[in-house]
């Protein structure tokens, strides 16, 4: 009825190849946009601000990271937790030696140094394809915590082994540290997200992220066709860890404050970031979104309605959470493979036609 | 003889110990690959699982106990009894055959035919589910595993070396016996794929699905009986690493340490699984006690990897797998 293409003419290419070409697709966007930026930083509290919305914005961009090497390119990646622990250190390091400099440059940069490291790592996708490089980037998810945990420069020879982020402003509000409000944390990552995003979205419909499909699909085929692997690969590796570099940075310095390497940046993380872009659909920036937001809520209404309503003590929840996320992993492989990305995309077809379908 | 090289010896040889039990786990990694092309990443849980199983049946627990409190408010813990270890190993063999049961039926059979980096994170997905069971079902305390392997020093092996260059060797007990039987569980493997009807199906299967399909082969049975051959095997390893370190949550994290030995030995080989681990269990003993202390230590964690990183840049199938033809 009111999900049409029908009546929206487009005059310009411009106008034709945008991101939202439905009329009402791009409003929602607007809307969404809208509701982000202009209404939910004034009634944010600290409790909605650390369980809900900054995991959920940071996950989104590491998610993003991740599913442009796996969903676009099908390089598959075990090292998400060592990348995004690159990117911590790195803002950590940045921030510790130049204090005067603004945060956005630090994440920014952070989120460079990361994408150098990352087509490091990536060099051997070059010779080994598929669960030989899964297994690889192991390496380096491994060889990056070590590296963390064991050399006392990357955490300024503080005694604990820790690192904790230092009170830093961006144009005179704080961003970081223990004084840090609300709507200032959550702003400061939401337009690292809503970046990082525009910029995921318009990289894969242009020649680079084509090129990455077609790797994916089928590198012999795209070799032919005349994509150079080594670029395509060595490009998706560099953007990838790049967004993970800056979720990391994000995670350890806004979010957590305080790290310990090996508990936050562990194998579990990418883990969980991979889930992340399995069940919100690979090859989606819509999924990346959904799969994190998915990922971040269960574990809180899992808590709440095990511990607080049910009553049950917390380890069976948690035991519990660890059942049905893998549970849920398994159900979307084999009922919807491409997650929930899929499901709205299906949702969106049967709205075009509704309520008159052929 | 100089010291260094005497210590470089036991090193050595405790390396060599190690790579059997990392074989052991990656055995299990081998035989579902070979069988049905997927790389099971819960082997390590399934290792978790069945120690656990074999632990919670030997001291009559009451499985879900902690559930069952909860819910129902009650006090359930002990059956009261204790099962001796032989029958308590015969039933977690049961269960496991179970698990395989379930796991075709519910999962495996749903996803055939699909990529293989779909079932191998179906697998994962795997590994979540079984791992949070398991800590239901008997709770997530460490726990110790005793079903009678001898543990501790060898004494004779301490005298002899002690002996010969004046310092006692320590060798392990424990890792004599885990040799002794992974060399008798791969030639029971070996005898079995070999030599019998069910094996000769099996590797009919993993060559090719399909043929073997049209000579009247049950793909349903064949999976479900390498998924238990490969529970029995994660129960062998599960036995051997609770017995060494106590049954936690950390077993698990073997089957990560599997995975560098298997890409060193190659997906496909049974040999290579082998010799892929005695190279990781020396490899890393070594460079943690020459290179080790000049870095910081801790470089067990890593070394595996990176290892097996550069060598398949080299050789992309490993030691012995199959070479990977590509056909368009």
């Amino acid at each position: 009825m009111f999900y049409r293409e029908a009546g929206d003419f487009k005059t310009s290419y411009t106008a034709d190849s945008q991101t939202f070409p439905i009329k009402f697709d791009r409003y929602r966007y607007y809307a969404v946009l809208a509701v982000a930026f202009g209404i939910i930083p004034f009634i944010i509290n600290d409790y909605w601000a650390n369980a809900l919305l900054l995991p959920f914005l940071i996950y989104a961009i590491a998610a993003i990271g991740l599913n442009i090497l796996v969903g676009y390119c099908g390089q598959v990646s075990l090292g998400t937790g060592g990348f995004m622990a690159v990117g911590a250190y790195a803002c950590y390091k940045l921030m510790t030696a130049f204090p005067d400099v603004s945060m956005f440059i630090h994440v920014i940069l952070a989120g460079g140094i990361t994408a150098i490291v990352g087509v490091l790592f990536g060099l051997p996708s070059l010779r080994i394809k598929g669960f030989y490089l899964a297994v690889a980037t192991l390496a380096a998810q491994f060889f990056l915590v070590w590296l963390f945990n064991r050399v006392p420069w990357f955490y300024n020879y503080s005694a604990s082994g820790q690192i904790n982020s230092p009170e830093r402003d961006v144009f005179g509000i704080v961003i970081t540290g223990p004084n840090a409000s609300a709507w200032a944390t959550y702003l400061f990552c939401l337009i690292f997200l809503t970046l990082c995003a525009i910029l995921a979205r318009n990289l894969t419909r242009g020649t680079t992220g084509r090129k990455w499909m077609a790797i994916r699909d089928m590198d012999i085929a795209a070799e032919i066709i005349g994509v150079n692997p080594l670029k395509a690969k060595l490009t998706a590796f560099a953007v990838s860890s790049f967004f993970v570099g800056i979720a990391g940075a994000l995670f350890f310095s806004v979010y957590l404050g305080a790290v310990e390497v090996g508990e936050v940046f562990g194998i579990q993380k990418s883990f969980l970031v991979l889930f992340m872009v399995i069940i919100g659909g690979l090859g989606s920036i819509f999924g990346s979104f959904a799969g994190a937001a998915f990922l971040v809520l269960l574990p809180v209404v899992l808590k709440v309605v095990g511990v607080d309503v049910l009553g049950w003590p917390t380890d069976i929840v948690a035991h519990l959470q660890l059942v049905i996320v893998g549970a849920l992993i398994v159900m979307f492989l084999i009922l919807e493979p491409h997650g929930l990305a899929q499901l709205w995309r299906v949702a969106k077809e049967k709205l075009r036609l509704w309520p008159f379908p052929h | 003889m100089p010291e260094q090289l005497i210590f470089a010896m036991e090193v050595i040889l405790n390396g060599l110990m190690a790579g059997v039990l990392y074989a052991l786990v990656a055995l299990g990694f081998v035989l579902i690959y070979k069988a049905s092309g997927i790389f099971n990443y819960a082997q390590g849980v399934m290792a978790l699982f069945a120690a656990m199983t074999l632990v919670g049946i030997m001291n009559g627990q009451v499985p879900f106990a902690h559930v069952i409190n909860a819910t129902f408010g009650t006090h359930v813990y002990n059956f009261g009894w204790t099962v001796p270890a032989l029958l308590a190993i015969i039933l977690t063999m049961a269960v496991m055959v179970l698990l395989a049961w379930a796991v075709q039926r519910f999962v495996m059979r749903h996803l055939v035919g699909q990529e293989p980096i779909i079932l191998f994170m179906a697998t994962i997905g795997l590994a979540y589910f079984l791992e949070g069971v398991a800590d239901l079902m008997w709770g997530s305390e460490i726990k110790t595993l005793n079903v009678g392997l001898p543990q501790g020093i060898n004494l004779w092996i301490d005298e002899t070396t002690f002996n010969f260059f004046d310092y006692g060797f320590f060798i392990d007990n424990l890792d004599i016996v885990a040799t002794v039987i992974a060399a008798l569980l791969v030639a029971a493997l070996v005898a079995f794929s070999q030599y019998t009807k069910q094996g000769r199906a099996m590797r009919a299967v993993a060559d090719d699905h399909q043929a073997a399909l049209s000579v009247g082969i049950s793909l349903n049975f064949i999976w479900i009986m390498v998924w238990s051959v490969a529970g029995f095997v994660a129960l062998v390893a599960g036995i051997m690493w609770g017995t060494k370190s106590g049954v936690q949550f950390s077993l698990s994290l073997i089957a990560l340490k599997a995975l560098p030995v298997l890409m060193l030995g190659g997906f496909t080989s049974i040999p290579g699984a082998i010799v892929g681990g005695l190279i990781i269990g020396v490899g890393e003993k070594l460079f943690e006690f020459a290179i080790g202390p000049m870095v910081g230590g801790a470089t067990e964690n890593w070394f595996a990897y990176v290892l097996a990183l550069i060598f398949l840049v080299f050789r992309p199938q490993g030691l012995f797998g199959e070479k990977i033809i590509e056909r368009v």
